[in-house]
């Protein structure tokens, strides 16, 4: 390679939000179920149906818009998009094109190379087709119209990002802040959260943008980084073969790690949009956006903050903690009722993280930790009333995560209590510094360790039950 | 009361008799049956009957006014549904081959209105295939004829709906207007129609054909028919997002006779050439009669006339390409036989199940939308639809009513009006203005031109101004003498009477 | 404006449309369109520079249904309307290659 190239990238985001019903009709929007369904007369395309608009997917478009910095056009509209296809039931799709509902806006992001803006194009909503399941035995397709007029948001970046990194940095920092607004629960596998990559090539130091590509089904984090490596290179292959890249969309199948182009004959890029004369604009007034922005709640980077105030975080650990909604909604609900936010961090990193890793199969996604609150915050208020000691705090963790047990029932169940009663110790440490003469030999003359292998015997014929300050303290009496 | 008898009487006086036990729902529907079964095979006014279920509900009916469950004025009177407003279980074609079989699982919220009040449904109504023409001849299931003299088409789009009150196959019926679908019938039919303001009506459950400018309106006897009806009719349905909450719905004590003071305003645009001059000389009679009883009446410039009509097929068509493209093969209706691959399936299905007239919009609408024409076309003809609104607006603020022709001349021959399509749809400049402005118009017979077919005139009124053109076509109704009781001799003969 | 409605746009069209037309119709499409474009030129007598695009009639805004489940499954009784169906699904022809 002679020449120095950039690679611009945009990204096209698709979120389906969180509302209990479809955008325009009362059905569900529940994952799965039999096909067709939750379906009726307005998301199947029965004629003579007609559209009405659900609030709640206006709420949360301009909940993500105003998270992401975006102007919004407090006079907006839909728009009818119009081409034919079998999962489409009305041959339009119900979005927005001359009105999106947000402009403008930007996100930062973090990656290597240090803090960056990505800018937001714009974000509007529209209705998510129906499904379509190829038929091999029939060789024919099946529609199921379940997934027909769910709600959708679409995020439209500028060209602003370079690379893999950068584009999987914007990605999770879009997904972390629309989790923890509760727009959506962001899913790429089950679709709920959707990337299209707009990838040209350019002259390194060339102002001009070259031809673009949309690639689709892109459907983890680690195929879109594969996806954009490897359209970077077809692209690059081409202009050095003194080819033209064409302005196409390409499906990318990840088993293969290649692209190929989506074309059609019957395919027309011409939508023929026009505002839908079945829906009536939106007037967004000031009360409505402040009522919205009122209702924000705290995302990760303020949360961060607070709880390096609050709580005596390290940034470490507040970083991790907010890593996922799920987890720093864990962690508040622990610590609120247990006021030990240091306990609470400390067992949710270290042995919440090792049980996920050994538990989560797969995916370790946070939202695995599944325990009540309660339960963790009482095994940390036993711990610290010396109910129980370390050693059997984690065995019942263990229980907890995996059963999500009451440790107060689980600890007299087993009758794992502490055993601070002094006289029943000193029985039992007498004994073992009578059968080790030798150790107590070698602490006499210094070595410190000689203590550390008589506190273990001990623990042990308690069965780790014992209090281990009053085993040292009656140790270093009798050894005296 | 004879069959004959009963056939004579209006909605409203039909219900009256129902209500006082001098008829019965069941005696009406035999009635109306009887008379079905004389005129049908020559006026065609329907699609599809079902005597049936007619009877089930006229049963039911009768048992619930009977036990004093139902009270409305018109409970128990046999009616009819034009065949593009769904009725759950019932056939719904909207004339075309491609829903020849289609029926819905649901009902349209105007329908229910009326079911709530007592309706009993005859069947469903023919008209122009999808609502798009102004003859009823480009049905797929072929024309109704003009009750008044069987060489004439009925007028379209609700040709189905206007003929079978004209003929006594129904007492009152439903018709849609998105650009004189109701009125211009009504005129050749010599009926009464009313299109209410936009949004007045729900749309839920009609088949598009121009979301912008469609309204569901009563075709009735009389005034006081369409009047009734419409109190029923009118209803704020969640289920239509343009519908308009109306607290005056209330039409009935608008049937009053007295104008004294109206003003009245009769646009001298839609007096000049291409009106036939009977039905002009009808409007100016119209005019006198209202002056007569105290109206103050005169022409004025309304402006914009001649840009309705091209503003008007921009976006119909446009809306239609649109709301049509949902026939496909796919969900409902007909799907083609022999077809290759996905894309074949759907232009064969449409191509075999669309008549030439539903193509011929769809393909114009498709290229008003497509890039590089929108800002042109579209946006152009909304634009021009903004202006229209504004010459009636200033017109109403020095009119509580405007007076015109419903249409330029009588029905015309069969045959004649599908050959020149353009020709056919400049038969609409007095009526599709009504529609892009969103505005109440009421057509009222008036009188019979020499070849003994009926003309009507047309009453316009501002928004959610219905009782304005009530009153003043009342009083036209009374003062003119042309009443349905006159309506053709050869359709209206003795029948048998109740044993 | 100049309209030339030839057999490119004619064949654009239709594809849009999704409508196939024989040779005699698309004859007659082409002299039908190209009339009735020639007479909607009427428009551009208006002048229309200042003027909003009016797509509703009245000013009605912010229509909304809250967010609440209420439909329930009439998956049998719609299918029935379907030319074909199976396993509960419309039954189309292949839609990837």
């Amino acid at each position: 390679m002679t020449k120095q190239y950039e690679t611009v990238i945009g990204l096209e985001v698709h979120v389906e939000l969180a509302t209990k019903t479809k955008i325009f009709c009362s059905c569900s929007t529940e994952f799965g179920g039999a096909p067709n369904t939750h379906t009726c007369p307005v998301c199947t395309g029965m004629p003579g149906s007609l559209p009405v608009l659900n609030k709640q997917v206006v709420d949360y478009a301009l909940a993500v818009g105003l998270a992401s910095n975006c102007q919004i056009n407090q006079y907006c509209k839909f728009d009818r998009k119009n081409y034919f296809y079998p999962d489409n039931p009305q041959n339009y799709q119900i979005s927005q094109l001359y009105l999106p509902i947000c402009h403008d806006g930007w996100i930062e992001i973090e990656t290597s190379a240090g803090k960056k803006k990505v800018g937001i194009h714009e974000i509007h909503m529209e209705e998510d087709a129906g499904k379509l399941i190829h038929d091999e035995w029939e060789d024919c397709s099946l529609v199921d119209f379940n997934r027909s007029g769910v709600p959708l948001i679409e995020i439209v970046s500028e060209p602003d990002m370079r690379n893999g990194e950068e584009v999987i940095a914007y990605l999770e920092k879009l997904r972390l802040m629309i989790q923890y607004l509760g727009a959506s629960d962001c899913k790429l596998q089950e679709g709920s959260m959707r990337a299209d990559v707009n990838l040209s090539i350019r002259e390194a130091g060339s102002s001009e943008l070259g031809t673009r590509t949309e690639m689709k089904n892109l459907n983890s984090f680690k195929a879109i980084a594969r996806a954009i490596e490897g359209e970077r290179k077809r692209q690059i292959e081409l202009l050095e073969e003194g080819k033209e890249v064409l302005q196409e969309t390409r499906r990318w199948d990840d088993n293969k790690e290649g692209s190929y182009a989506m074309r059609s004959k019957e395919d027309s890029k011409d939508y023929r949009y026009f505002p839908d004369p079945d829906l009536p604009p939106i007037m967004i007034s000031d009360q409505w956006l402040e009522e919205v922005r009122a209702r924000q709640p705290e995302l990760k980077t303020e949360k961060m903050i607070r709880y390096q105030e609050q709580f005596n975080l390290s940034e470490y650990d507040a970083d991790l903690i907010t890593g996922t909604k799920h987890l720093a909604d864990l962690f508040e609900a622990v610590t609120k009722l247990c006021d030990k936010p240091k306990e609470a961090a400390n067992w949710l990193m270290v042995e919440g993280m090792r049980l996920l890793k050994e538990y989560g199969g797969e995916n370790p996604e946070t939202e695995k930790i599944s325990f009540s609150p309660e339960n963790l915050a009482k095994l940390i208020l036993l711990v610290d009333n010396g109910t129980i000691n370390r050693t059997v705090a984690k065995e019942v963790f263990e229980k907890i995560y995996t059963d999500d047990v009451d440790p107060e029932s689980y600890v007299n169940e087993k009758g794992l209590t502490v055993i601070s009663d002094e006289g029943e110790l000193r029985t039992v440490i007498e004994k073992i510094v009578e059968a080790n003469p030798q150790s107590v030999e070698d602490y006499r003359n210094g070595k410190e360790k000689a203590m550390g292998f008589l506190m273990g015997q001990t623990m042990r014929a308690m069965k780790g039950k014992a209090d281990p300050g009053l085993v040292s303290s009656i140790l270093k009496e009798l050894l005296k | 009361m004879t069959y004959s008898e009963i056939l004579s009487l209006s909605a409203v006086s039909l219900g009256q008799k129902i209500k006082e036990k001098e008829v019965t729902a069941v005696e009406a529907a035999e009635a109306v049956f009887q008379q079905i079964d004389r005129v049908e095979e020559t006026v065609h006014s329907y699609v599809s009957i079902d005597r049936e279920a007619a009877f089930t509900q006229a049963e039911e009916i009768q048992k619930k006014i009977d036990s004093g469950i139902l009270t409305g004025p018109l409970a128990g009177v046999p009616m009819a549904v034009k065949d593009n407003i769904c009725v759950e279980g019932q056939r719904t074609t909207c004339s075309s081959k491609i829903l020849e079989h289609f029926v819905p699982t649901y009902t349209a919220e105007a329908v229910e209105n009326l079911k709530r009040a007592g309706a009993v449904i005859l069947g469903k109504t023919n008209m122009d295939e999808f609502a798009m023409g102004s003859t009823t001849e480009t049905s797929a299931f072929g024309p109704t004829y003009n009750p008044w003299n069987t060489d004439h088409v009925p007028g379209g789009s609700s040709g189905g709906s206007c003929a079978a009150v004209a003929a006594g196959e129904c007492f009152y019926s439903l018709g849609s207007d998105t650009g004189g679908s109701i009125r211009q019938p009504a005129s050749y039919c010599g009926v009464t129609g009313l299109k209410p303001t936009y949004g007045t009506v729900s749309r839920y459950g009609l088949i598009a054909y121009g979301s912008s400018l469609d309204q569901i309106g009563p075709v009735g006897k009389t005034v006081e028919d369409c009047a009734a009806v419409l109190e029923i009719l009118a209803s704020h349905d969640k289920k239509d997002s343009t519908s308009v909450k109306r607290e005056d719905t209330d039409f009935t004590p608008a049937l009053k006779g007295d104008v004294k003071g109206m003003r009245v305003g009769i646009p001298a645009d839609y007096l000049g050439e291409g009106l036939d001059d009977q039905v002009r000389k009808a409007v100016l009679q119209a005019a006198d009669e209202l002056r007569e009883r105290g109206a103050v009446v005169e022409t004025f410039d309304l402006g914009m006339v001649e840009y309705a009509i091209p503003a008007y097929y921009v976006i119909a068509s446009a809306e239609a390409s649109s709301n049509l493209s949902r026939f496909d093969g796919v969900k409902y209706g007909y799907r083609a036989k022999d077809y290759e691959g996905l894309h074949g399936m759907y232009k064969k299905t449409r191509s075999e199940g669309f008549g030439p007239e539903v193509k011929r919009r769809i393909m114009l609408g498709s290229f008003v939308l497509s890039s590089g024409y929108y800002d042109a076309y579209y946006l152009k003809a909304l634009k021009t639809k903004a202006l229209i609104k504004n010459a009636f607006d200033t017109a109403f603020k020095s009119y509580d009513v405007i007076l015109g022709p419903a249409a330029p001349s009588t029905a015309p021959k069969l045959g004649e009006s599908l050959i020149d399509p353009l020709k056919m749809y400049l038969g609409d400049i007095y009526t599709i203005s009504v529609n892009l402005a969103g505005l109440p118009g009421l057509t009222v017979p008036f009188s019979v031109d020499s070849a003994g077919l009926p003309i009507g005139v047309q009453l316009i009124g501002d928004c959610f101004k219905e009782k304005n053109i009530i009153t003043a076509g009342y009083a036209l109704e009374q003062s003119c003498g042309f009443r349905f009781k006159e309506a053709p001799k050869n359709i209206f003969t003795e029948g048998r009477d109740i044993q | 404006m100049a309209h030339l409605i030839d057999d490119k746009v004619i064949e654009n069209v239709s594809i849009l449309a999704q409508l196939e037309l024989t040779e005699k119709e698309k004859e007659a499409a082409k002299e039908d369109m190209s009339r009735m474009l020639a007479y909607i030129d009427k428009l551009n007598e208006l002048d229309t520079e200042n003027i909003e695009p009016m797509s509703h009639i009245f000013p009605i805004h912010n229509v909304f249904r809250e967010d609440i489940v209420v439909n329930g499954d009439d998956r049998e009784n719609m299918l029935k309307n379907a030319p074909e169906s199976k396993d509960g699904a419309f039954k189309v022809p292949k839609t990837v290659e």
